[in-house]
This record gives C-alpha cells, structure tokens and sequence, in this order.
C-alpha cells in the first residue's frame, strides 16, 4: 500500500517533468496550467462534496474571491503578489465561515442553497463595484508572480509552480481523507447520526471541510490571476461553479486522482469541441449524460469497475470482495 | 451512573415519554423492554442527545446532560447503537471501527493533512485499538472489506465493536438481536455478557425475551410511554400489568 502510494506520487512527478520535456508550445502549458488550476478546485470540492456529501454551488465565488483580491491588491495597490494570495485566503476563509456558520447549522441542502445566493451575490458585487474591480470589462495589468529573481510570466515557467501546487495539495489532500478527521468526514456522509453518536462534532468538522475547501479555491483563483495578468467577472459565473460540480461528478466522487482526471477531460473538452462550435453544447451534453448513465462513479472507479467485471468473467464468475 | 429523573417528552398530542424516572447502576445489564411504541428507543434517543426532554432531569456521572447535544453526550463516554443499523457504508470494517476512536484521538485537519509524526503515531494506536475492537467480537479477519457487503448479523456486531472502541463506561444497544438468528443471537449474548467483564454498563432495548431474561439482572417496562414495572427478570415475568401490556399481548398478536 505505501509502496503504492509512493509509487503514485512517483509517476505524478515523472509525467509532469515529462511533459515539460517533450512539449514545445505555449499553447500547452497554458491548457496545462488550466487544468492544474481546476484541479485544485476540484480536488477542494471533491473533500466537501465527495468525501463529506455537502454540496457547494458556489465555489466560482470563492475562487473569484482569490482572483480578484489578488488582482486588485497587486494591480491597484502595488501588493507584493504572495502576501496578496495570503490576503485572498484570509478574506475567502473567513467568508466561508461567515456563510457556513448559518448554513450548516441545518440540515439538507441548504449549503446547496446558500452558496448558489453567495455565488450571484459575488458575481454581482463584481460586475457593479467598478471602481475597485474594473467592472464587467475586467481587471488588467495584473503583475506575474516571481521566485526571487525569476519571474514567472510565461505558461512554462508558471507550469512549475502550479503543477507543484497541484502535487502538494493532492497529497494533503490524500492524507486528510486517509486521517482521523478524512474518517469522520466520510463517516458523517454515510450516517450523520452514528457519526455523532461516535463524539464527531458533525457540525464543526463540515465547517472545516468547507473553509478548507474555499482556501483552495482561493488559491487556485490566485494563481489563475496571474496566469492570466487579466480577470473578468465572466469567470466566476454560477455556470462555472456548475461545470466545477459536474468535474467533480465526472472524475468520481470521493476520489482525489479522479478530480485531476475530471478536471482534465472537462478543460481539454471544449477545446477540442471549438472545430464543432455551433453543436458544442450539444456534444458535451450528450458526452457527460453518457457517462453518468455508464459509469455514475465516475471515470476512475467507473474504468475500475469494468476491469473488475472482465477479470471476474474471465475467473469464471468468482466475486471479487 | 445514568439517571432520568421525571423525563417527559410529547410530539404534538402524542406523550411518548411521560414521567419517566430511571436509574442505571454501574456495570450492571439492564434492559428495558415493552411493545412497539411504548418510547423505549425515544428513552434511547433522550439519553443521548438526539431528542431534548420537555421536562426533567438526565444525569450522567453527576452531569446534567439534557439538551446537551450528541457529540458531546458522546465524548463523555455514552455509545450507542441503532435499531436500523447505522454503518458507514463506503468505508471498510476497520475503518468503521477507527471512528470509533474519534473520541480518544486529537489530530485535527491540517495535522491530520501534514501527517506529523504525533499524528502517525496516533493513527498506529487508533488502528491498533480498532483491530482489537473488531477481534473483541470476532470481526477481525473481515477488517478490509467493505463495511456494506456484511451480512445483517455482522453488521449490528460491527456496530457494537465501533462502539466498543470508543471505550465507553455506558453503551445503549438499541434492539441489538433483531433480524438475527438464534445462533447469532447466543453470540450476541455471550458477547454482552463479555462487555460487562470489562466494566461496560450495557442498557439494553430488546425485544427477544430469551435474551433479555438471559443477560439482564434488571429490567423495567415500558408501556404508552410510561414506565409500569422495574425489577430483577423473575419479578417482571410474574407481574401482571407486564402480562396484559407486553408479554400477553405479544403472542396473541
């Protein structure tokens, strides 16, 4: 098991250092970039949806959260850009907490509910403070991050930070669910009343879970600041936050390589739907309503699933347990 | 150790649990029976936090705990299981059983995520107590699968061994034979019996007559809510309210 998990980590690094070898065009860094960028979105989402069953709506707004008080404080006010993302981590942490205080206290699908309102809400805020945001024409002249003297202003030198910040936080991530409170978490989705009756103070860790997840999200719109050097509120719509549930759902709930998987096949998708645009939609619809059908646990388990059954035909029927 | 002084509780018109007064004493087996209905698993559900009393007092270890929620009745060291099994289905069996650690165990979100050494060793113990919990009632070799797959038997024995290893001084076991046949209702009972060898107190809600007489040394009844008899199991066999509201009218139904 820890050979594999060593393993794994492995052959993440190995295929990213590859990856940067064989690749010659900006253009792929950047659809790279993107999906390490969704990634941690993802992977932020699929610890409180997956792992913990409560459903955000809303995680644009939080990853809109990070972008625009990184882009503002360094565009406008000159911050230096990682005391900025640490200002976008404070800001989005604290909202999360101030919208799930309420909001967890009750049950069901209010967390759904009330971070689809907070979404609109922060598009909306974004869109009309024009003076502080730029409005909907979008914030320009955002500066590039820099490791001291190495600025890291093209796809492929940002390649480095973002995939190593994709790495790290997957293997936090691994850990937290492999942990004392990833058990709870996962505990509390199956039974919220045996969970509480084992001493799991549901109420708090789902807290937790939540403002955790908003800080990768923060992080992630952060780095998406300055990949870009321009933010629009366009980004950060309720459709986005959407597209962030349907990669969580696409790559398997309850799975961290599935997040990075579902945030890849999402990114690249539309990119290869753009020779077909007028039936993008269309394609893209047809594609995810067919693996839901297919594999409802997503891609990873769902391919799992399948090599399972083919062993399990070939074994003559034997069940696999 | 537990105490429910003049508990009542109604939902709407209905008195679920009217004036009830109870007392359980260290390391003993006490059940609590009486028919469907009568507000045995509302008593469950009262002294452990899911349901708050309308009046009354609830005392566990010289502490008020009515109101308190469940976590926190729990942390004080009440466990319980459910009438319909409550696992954690998509975790394995062993998993099952290291939540039941939670309440003697620290690691927080981001210890838990840097996987400190602390945090390691911690984990090493949880499992270790955990593996010992499902040995306790013979889980063990099951440990890897997935708690879903467990046939019924398995799965309220799992739920006791998660329980277990919370380490509780007092555990509820809310119909724990139902659905079970006789042989593993013989095991449920030695097992009882075994959870009072270590110092457990066990309150038991349990339809099975055999069982109840068998492990109980007390017993009260339930009916509509109220409580009509408490006494050692001979008593309440004999006792004639207890035959026209429970006993009697079970087997003619």
């Amino acid at each position: 098991m820890k050979g594999l998990l060593v393993n794994r980590w492995g052959l993440f690094a190995a295929a990213v250092l590859l990856l940067a070898g064989v690749l010659k065009e900006d253009y792929y860094f950047s659809l790279l970039n993107f999906i390490g960028i969704h990634t941690l979105l993802v992977v932020g989402l699929n610890l409180l949806m997956g792992y913990g069953g409560q459903i955000s709506l809303g995680h644009a707004a939080f990853f809109g959260l990070g972008a625009y008080t990184s882009g503002v404080l360094t565009a406008a006010y000159g911050v230096n850009p990682w005391l900025a993302l640490v200002a976008g981590l404070i800001i989005a942490g604290a909202t999360a907490f101030l919208l799930g205080v309420p909001a967890l206290k009750l049950r069901g699908y209010y967390l759904a509910m009330a971070t689809l309102g907070f979404g609109i809400i922060v598009f909306i805020v974004l869109n009309e403070a024009q003076p502080l945001t730029g409005g909907p024409s979008g914030l320009a002249g955002i500066p590039s991050l820099s490791l001291g003297p190495l600025a890291l202003n093209t796809p492929r030198r940002l390649y480095f930070l973002i995939w190593a910040t994709v790495g790290l936080v997957m293997a936090l991530s691994a850990n937290l669910v492999d942990s004392r409170l990833g058990r709870a978490l996962r505990a509390l989705h199956d039974s919220e009343p045996a969970a509480q009756s084992l001493a799991v103070d549901t109420f708090a860790l789902k807290l937790k879970v939540f403002i955790w997840s908003a800080l990768y999200a923060s992080l992630a719109g952060s780095l998406y600041a300055h990949t870009l050097n321009f933010i629009a509120p366009s980004s950060f719509t309720f459709m986005f936050s959407i597209k962030l549930v349907t990669m969580v759902v696409l790559g398997g709930m309850a799975s961290i390589w599935g997040s990075l998987l579902g945030a890849a096949v999402l990114t690249v998708l539309p990119e290869l739907l753009t020779a077909f645009h007028d039936y993008e939609v269309v394609i893209f619809g047809a594609i995810l309503m067919a693996v839901m059908i297919f594999l409802p646990r997503g891609l990873v388990r769902g391919l799992l699933d399948l090599w399972e059954f083919r062993n399990y035909k070939r074994q003559g029927g034997r069940i696999p347990v | 150790m537990l105490e429910l002084q003049n508990v009542s509780l109604a939902f709407g018109g209905l008195q679920a649990v009217e004036d009830v007064s109870l007392s359980v004493r260290p390391g003993a087996i006490q059940a609590i029976i009486g028919p469907n209905g009568a507000g045995k698993t509302t008593l469950f559900h009262l002294a452990t936090g899911f349901l708050a009393p309308q009046a009354g007092r609830i005392v566990f270890d010289g502490q008020e705990i009515q109101g308190r929620p469940p976590h926190a009745i729990a942390a004080l060291g009440i466990a319980r299981t459910f009438q319909l099994v409550q696992l954690f289905d998509h975790m394995t069996v062993l998993e099952n059983a290291m939540v039941g650690r939670h309440r003697l165990s620290r690691a927080g979100l981001l210890s838990g995520a840097l996987r400190l050494p602390r945090t390691r060793t911690e984990e090493k113990l949880i499992r270790e107590e955990a593996l010992a919990a499902l040995e306790f009632v013979g889980l063990a070799d099951r440990a890897r699968q997935s708690a879903a797959v467990l046939p019924l038997g398995l799965k309220r024995l799992l739920e006791i061994a998660r329980a277990y290893a919370s380490r509780p001084t007092l555990l509820l076991l809310d119909e724990p034979a139902s659905g079970l046949d006789a042989a593993e209702t013989d095991r449920l009972g030695e097992m009882i019996l075994a959870l009072r060898e270590q110092g457990i107190t066990v309150l038991l809600v349990e339809h099975d007559m055999a069982l109840t007489m068998e492990v109980a040394e007390e017993i009260a009844v339930l009916n509509y809510g109220r409580l009509i008899a408490q006494g050692p199991p001979r008593a309440i066999q004999k006792h004639p309210e207890v035959i026209a509201a429970y006993l009697g009218t079970d087997w003619q139904a």
